[in-house]
Formats: C-alpha cells, structure tokens, sequence
C-alpha cells in the first residue's frame, strides 16, 4: 500500500509488521520517532502481544534486549549517537551471546562537540562489535531492510543493525510502499531461537570462557559473518521476489559499467551521488557509483568486482577515524589489494554539513584530474581552522575550540550549507 | 493473630529441623531440594555468598515449583559457578554484564509476559530471579536496578552483600562500612580504613522506590531467609532481597567464622533484618542477645586497626556485655593502641539502627 508518511512512521509500522515481542525505547534525537510510532501501535492495541518498555537508559534498553532475546522473544530497539556509544558494552555483548535483536541506529555525529545532526561517526565506532550492519539509501530501502534483518538476524543468530541516516531519512516524508501483514507473515517465519532460558530444558548461557576455547567462539561469529555474505543477498532476492522491488543486498552499482571513475558511499547520499552522476555524464564523464547496502560483514570480493574495471575509485564517506582518514576507504582499499588504481577518500558532511551536488562535481573533478589528495575533507572551512591554529601558537590558554570556532564563525553558528 | 514462627540455627537459639513435621522443615534439609548451585563449584571455603545463593535460589525454586529463570551479573558468584564448560547451574541461567543485570531480568520477563499472552495465560508461572554482588547492585548496576524497581518490573532481585568487590581483590564499593579495610580504603593515616560518611544504604533506596516488598537477611538465618525468598515469590512486581554474606577471603575472617559473623552483625545492630511493603518497615527481626560491636568487628582482619596489635592479639573478649555503657567503655581498654574513637562511632552507627529500626525490645538507656 503506498503511503506518504515520515521515514521514521515507516520503519515503526515495518517492524510492527514483524510482529516484535519486545520493544525497549529510550529517546534520542533522531531516532525518537520511530519508538514513538511504535510505543503508539502497541498501546493502541494494533501491535498485540507487545511489551513496550520505557527504559533508563541506552545501556538498559539492549540489556532488556538481551534478556528478552535470550528468553526466545522476537526483539526489537533503535538508538542514535551517544546512545549507541552508551549502550556499547551491552551492543558487544549481545553480539558476543548470538542473540538475533534487530535495532535501528539513525545515523548521527558523536559529540563533543554535541551535534545531533548525520554522519555515521556512531554505527563505525561499532563496526567490529559482531554485529551485521546495513545501510538504507532511502526511505523504502530502510522500511524493506527492518523485515530483511529480522530473517536475517535469525537464520543466523546473530544481532543486525539497520543504519539509516538520522533527519535525512528519518524526518523525510517520502511515498513508500508498505508491505500488508500477510505477506510479511509469509515472508518472515516465527522466530525459532537456538538457545533458550527455559525451565524445561535449563541451560547456561554466558558463562566464563578460557583461552582453551575464546578464540573459536570469536572465529565462528566471523564465519557467520562470513555466511551472511550469501544469505544476505539470497534473502534480498527473496524479497523481490515476494515484493517486486529490490531492497538490500551486498552492493548496488549505478552506472559503473564502463565507468572509469567510480564513488564508493553508503547511505542516503548515494541519491545525491546518483544525479551528480547522471549530471557529469551529460556532459561526457564515464561515472558511476557502488553503494554499499552491507558494510558488515564487509563484501570484499563483490566490491572488488564491481572495482576491478575502473580506473580510479573515490570513497566518499561521512565517517573519520581520527590519526588515519577514511574507514570505509581502509576496508575498500584491502577489496583492491594488488590492484592499481588511483584512489581517493573524500570525508564530507560530518555533523549534517550539507553534502551538494556543486561541491561533489567540483571534488570529483578534481578526482578526475588525478589532482584531489589522497585525503580531502570537503567543503572544510580552513578559514576558521587556521584562526584557531594561529590562536593555540600564540596563547597557551586558547580557551575550547568548538566557541572559539564559532565565534569565528558569527551569526550563521546554526547554518548548515 | 499468631505471628510466624521462625527457627533458628546451631549456635543461637536452636530448633532442629528434626524436632518438626517434615512440611515444616527447611528446604535445605528436604531431600527433594534443587541444588540449583550444585557441588563442585569454585567458592572459597567458607563462602557466604555461594552458601546464600544455595538457600535463596533453592528457595526460589520450591516456591515457583522449579518454574525459574535466573540472570547473574558479572562477579564472584557468576566466575565460581561457571568457568566453562562446568557450569554448577541447574536452572536456565544467564550471565551478561556486570552491571546491567536488573535490566536482563526485566528483558526475561517481558519476553515470560509475551509468551504467556500468545498461550493465552492470565501471567506467567515461569518466574525471573535476577542477583549479583555489592558491588554490581549498589554501584556499577544501580542504574539498571533503579530503572527496574521502577517500572515494577516483575523480577526478584538478590543482592549478596559481602561489602567490597571481592571478584578483583578486594576494593571498596559504596556498601563497605566505615573502618573497614580494602584495597582502596587502606589501614594507614590518621583514620584508616574506609573514610567516614560515605557508602549508601541499598534497601532504604530500594524503599524509596515504594516497591512491593523489600527484605533484608543473612546467612545466619536459614529459616527467616527462606521464609522472605517464599513471600517475595507470592508477589509480583519489583522486589528486593539484601542478603549479608561474610566473605573470609575480603573480611580477613575464618572460613568456619561465616554464619557466626553473619548472625553476629544482627545481633550488633550493625545489620538490620526486617522487611518493608510498598515503602513500609512491616516486620523486623529483634535482636535476642545484644552484643557490643567489638565482638563482631575483632574477629575480623579487615578491621584489626581498630584495635591495636596487642588488643588484637588477646582471647576473644568476653561475651555479652550488656547495654551501651559497658560497650563503649571496653574499647578503652586497648587505648593508645587502636581507634577507640572510631569504635565508638561504629558502635553509635549500631545504637542508632537498634533505635530507627526498633531491635530491642525494650529501649535501653545510654
């Protein structure tokens, strides 16, 4: 059923369409809507039976996660930001047990300084916690990927995140098309655990493991990871099949096939990247773009397929490890070991800076021209990062840098284009 | 209205199980009991939490009719109990974090809440026992449980309180008692052990939160334990259950010394036992045979400076001096020794919990 309604109203009544036993909700920006629109549906008595729990805190929200999993209940929660960083501890944890949760992270900056705006700061800084992680490029793909991860997450045992960009998808009032009930019974069995608490059958679970044994509970959950790789697309194939449209996957390539040049991104701004691209071939430039619906488990060789023929690759993403680059680009660059290509990474819109077509023409221009450095922060204002250099050279107590920058900044603090 | 009997053990007042009707006796002393913590798992001799979660999980256990999932936080009990794949549990168990473990609780028994809805039962006769040590109930998981008592979640929550983190050597938690020596709160300076004014009391927190029941026991008290494990199961919500479990290894204490220590604290005033609903003080354990705090605190390395090498090194004292005016006067046996000004502040900590929790009978005179 077509529907013109908010990103986040969208992955509520998705997930709601999964059936959940258990929801755990604590608010933050911008993932708030979504356990809103779902807190809605159970109290209403659409969602039935549904425990909807108001937690303290994000660590608690994947704690009760945990246990209701453990206990063999289909569950279900969303964070954001410092929520995620909050609920870290627990997020290795439940990973750790192989317990299927299925959680939503709507993309947004790590602070300080505090920034509720998107980038994908948050999900990277959890890329080797053991969870499956899939990126939405809209907010259809986000709506489809909640009912994917739900199988995914238990064929596997194993806990998937659901990354969609935090505003830019979740605040977006877009048409989607909302699957009915009873396909997605037919698609999605119940929920069958391989590990349960339950006193017919008593068993341990998270007990005390030794180095006799750690290092193969840890290789398994990366041969699982390793199997996702096939399930991953097969459910995906499963979907359109039932559906008619397609929704995840591994990678998407948009216009690469006699590309030279092409940009490697996740997430929402690979619309963005698309009509760039579409704009630049215009006027003659062989473009395209891979967006990468799965980042983990990493698909190294279908990356590398859809690399292999071009002659220069741009990783454009809005995730920095601070000390070395790009993320994203250290995982693309070991899919293209031992091949030579010009590679560049372009870190850009952290903290919701607004990522235009003008700039990424120009940025890819330059790429084109084999004259971007290897690493560009685009549309940096080193206006006020060279004021506030000159001010650390010459006062020993220079002050906080975020008001400094501001101030440097003026009157426009909020704007961000 | 009669009042509810309660036996005592060997070494106070005793009433043996063998004196009674078979359906009177304790669970431990029935041989259909679960052995939930089974033999054979890695506790120090003389441990008071190991010999605690025995009798209240085994409790638990008779009172759900073995229908009981327990969730264990990180700690002594979870690493003794566990080291894989020998796991002593014989109930559904699982272990998490350390401090997160009210809130696995609360996850079991929504998912207990669903499963009984989808099988169209009224609630769950499967029941959630959620329990860690000090150190993951008042500090690191206070939070957690704090969140549960008050959501009412319906969860059993145990803390077995040996008073420090005993899992990592020994160091302070917000329920080490004043004086006492840890890792973190060492025996030197001009006041040594554990600074004065600090610490929190978890089962007036647990109060505060007007949760359905909330108790206090020791391990000391087999009956009066088992008794509070079977109220708390014939209600549902939050609950609370703050056991005092010697631990020799952290309190310097010898291993046979556990239940003596244990009963001794109640005994003091030092540890209150009573219980409350819905906020309320409703029932508490009167102190039988008032004793002066010395006489729980000596055996007790962890306080040994308090009273000086040679005081120390003397007979046991002897027993049951009776009424505050000889209590605070022995202490100045050893002075110049020891800290008679902080033995004195314990023993007034002491007198003010026989007052606000009215352990004697009859109010004495100080």
């Amino acid at each position: 059923m077509l529907k013109q309604i908010e990103g986040s109203r969208a992955v509520a009544e998705a997930v709601a369409l999964c059936r959940p036993d258990v929801i755990c909700a604590y608010p933050i920006s911008p993932q708030t809507h979504i356990v809103e629109g779902l807190g809605e549906l159970v109290k209403d008595g659409t969602l039935t039976p549904c425990e909807f729990i108001n937690v303290e805190s994000e660590f608690a929200a994947m704690s009760v996660a945990i246990g209701s999993s453990a206990t063999g209940a289909r569950t279900y929660t969303a964070t954001a930001s410092q929520g995620l960083l909050f609920m870290a501890e627990a997020v290795y944890n439940a990973s750790g047990l192989g317990l299927p949760i299925v959680m939503t992270v709507a993309n947004r900056a790590i602070g300080a300084p505090i920034n509720i705006w998107n980038d994908h700061s948050d999900s990277m800084s959890q890329r080797d916690s053991g969870w499956i992680q899939l990126f939405a490029e809209s907010n259809q793909e986000a709506l489809d990927l909640h009912i994917q991860a739900f199988k995914l997450a238990e064929e596997l045992s194993m806990p998937v995140m659901v990354c969609m960009d935090g505003f830019i998808l979740t605040h977006a009032y877009e048409r989607v098309d909302m699957p009915a009930q009873a396909e997605v019974d037919a698609f999605l069995p119940p929920y069958e655990p391989r590990q349960v608490l339950d006193p017919a059958e008593p068993v341990s679970i998270g007990a005390m493991v030794g180095p006799e044994a750690f290092m193969e509970v840890r290789y398994l959950a990366h041969a699982k990871q390793l199997s996702a790789l096939e399930v991953i697309p097969r459910i995906a194939h499963e979907f359109q099949q039932r559906f008619g449209r397609r929704s995840g996957g591994l990678v998407r390539g948009y216009r690469c096939e006699d590309a030279e040049t092409i940009v490697v991104a996740l997430g929402s701004v690979i619309g963005t990247l698309k009509d760039t691209v579409d704009d630049m071939r215009e006027r003659g430039v062989l473009i395209g773009v891979l967006g990468l619906q799965s980042f983990r488990p990493f698909p190294l060789a279908a990356v590398r397929a859809a690399l292999q023929h071009a002659k220069r690759v741009v990783v454009l993403e809005k995730s920095f490890s601070v000390g070395l680059g790009g993320v994203v680009s250290t995982d693309v660059r070991l899919a293209l070991s031992g091949l030579q290509l010009h590679g560049y990474t372009v870190v850009a819109g952290l903290g919701g800076r607004a990522i235009t077509k003008a700039s990424l023409e120009r940025t890819l221009r330059e790429a084109i021209a084999d004259k971007l450095p290897s690493l560009t922060f685009m549309d940096l204002d080193w206006r006020i990062v060279n004021r506030q250099l000159e001010r650390e050279a010459q006062v020993r107590r220079s002050g906080p840098i975020a008001e400094n920058l501001l101030r440097d900044v003026g009157t426009v603090a909020s704007k961000v284009s | 209205m009669n009042a509810p009997v309660k036996f005592y053990q060997t070494g106070t007042f005793t009433v043996g199980n063998r004196l009674l009707a078979p359906e009177q006796r304790s669970v431990q002393a029935s041989t259909e009991r679960s052995n939930s913590l089974n033999s054979g798992h890695r506790a120090c001799q003389g441990c008071g939490e190991a010999l605690g979660a025995r009798y209240a999980v085994d409790a638990a256990m008779r009172a759900t009719g073995n229908r009981l999932i327990a969730a264990n936080a990180t700690g002594c009990l979870e690493v003794f109990s566990t080291p894989y794949p020998e796991t002593s549990w014989q109930l559904p168990w699982i272990h998490s974090l350390f401090g997160n473990v009210a809130a696995v609780g609360t996850g079991i028994a929504a998912a207990l809440k669903v499963k009984a809805a989808k099988a169209g039962l009224g609630q769950s006769a499967v029941r959630v026992l959620a329990q860690g040590g000090d150190g993951g109930t008042t500090d690191i998981g206070f939070g957690c449980l704090s969140g549960m008592f008050e959501r009412n979640d319906d969860v059993l929550y145990i803390c077995y309180d040996n008073e420090a983190y005993m899992n990592t050597g020994v160091q302070r938690s917000s329920a080490t008692p004043y004086a006492a020596r840890t890792a973190t709160t060492m025996a030197v300076g001009a006041e040594p052990g554990a600074e004065r004014g600090k610490g929190k009391n978890l089962p007036l927190i647990a109060m505060a939160h007007q949760i359905p029941y909330v108790a206090t026991a020791t391990v000391a008290d087999l009956r009066d334990l088992e008794a509070k494990v079977e109220k708390a199961m014939t209600i549902h919500g939050a609950r609370y259950l703050h056991i005092l479990v010697p631990c020799p290894l952290g309190w310097g204490s010898a291993s046979h010394d556990t239940i003596k220590l244990a009963r001794l604290a109640r005994e003091t005033g030092i540890f209150p036992v009573f219980e409350a609903e819905h906020g309320e003080v409703t029932a508490v354990t009167k102190i039988r045979h008032r004793v002066p705090v010395d006489e729980y605190l000596r055996p007790q390395k962890r306080f040994a400076h308090l009273f000086g090498k040679e005081v120390a090194a003397q007979a046991p004292a002897a027993p049951a001096a009776q009424g505050g005016a000889s209590v605070l006067a022995r202490p100045g046996a050893g002075a110049g020794q020891g800290h008679p000004e902080m033995l004195a502040r314990i023993q007034a900590d002491a007198d003010r919990n026989i007052r606000r929790f009215k352990l004697l009978d009859e109010p004495e005179v100080h």
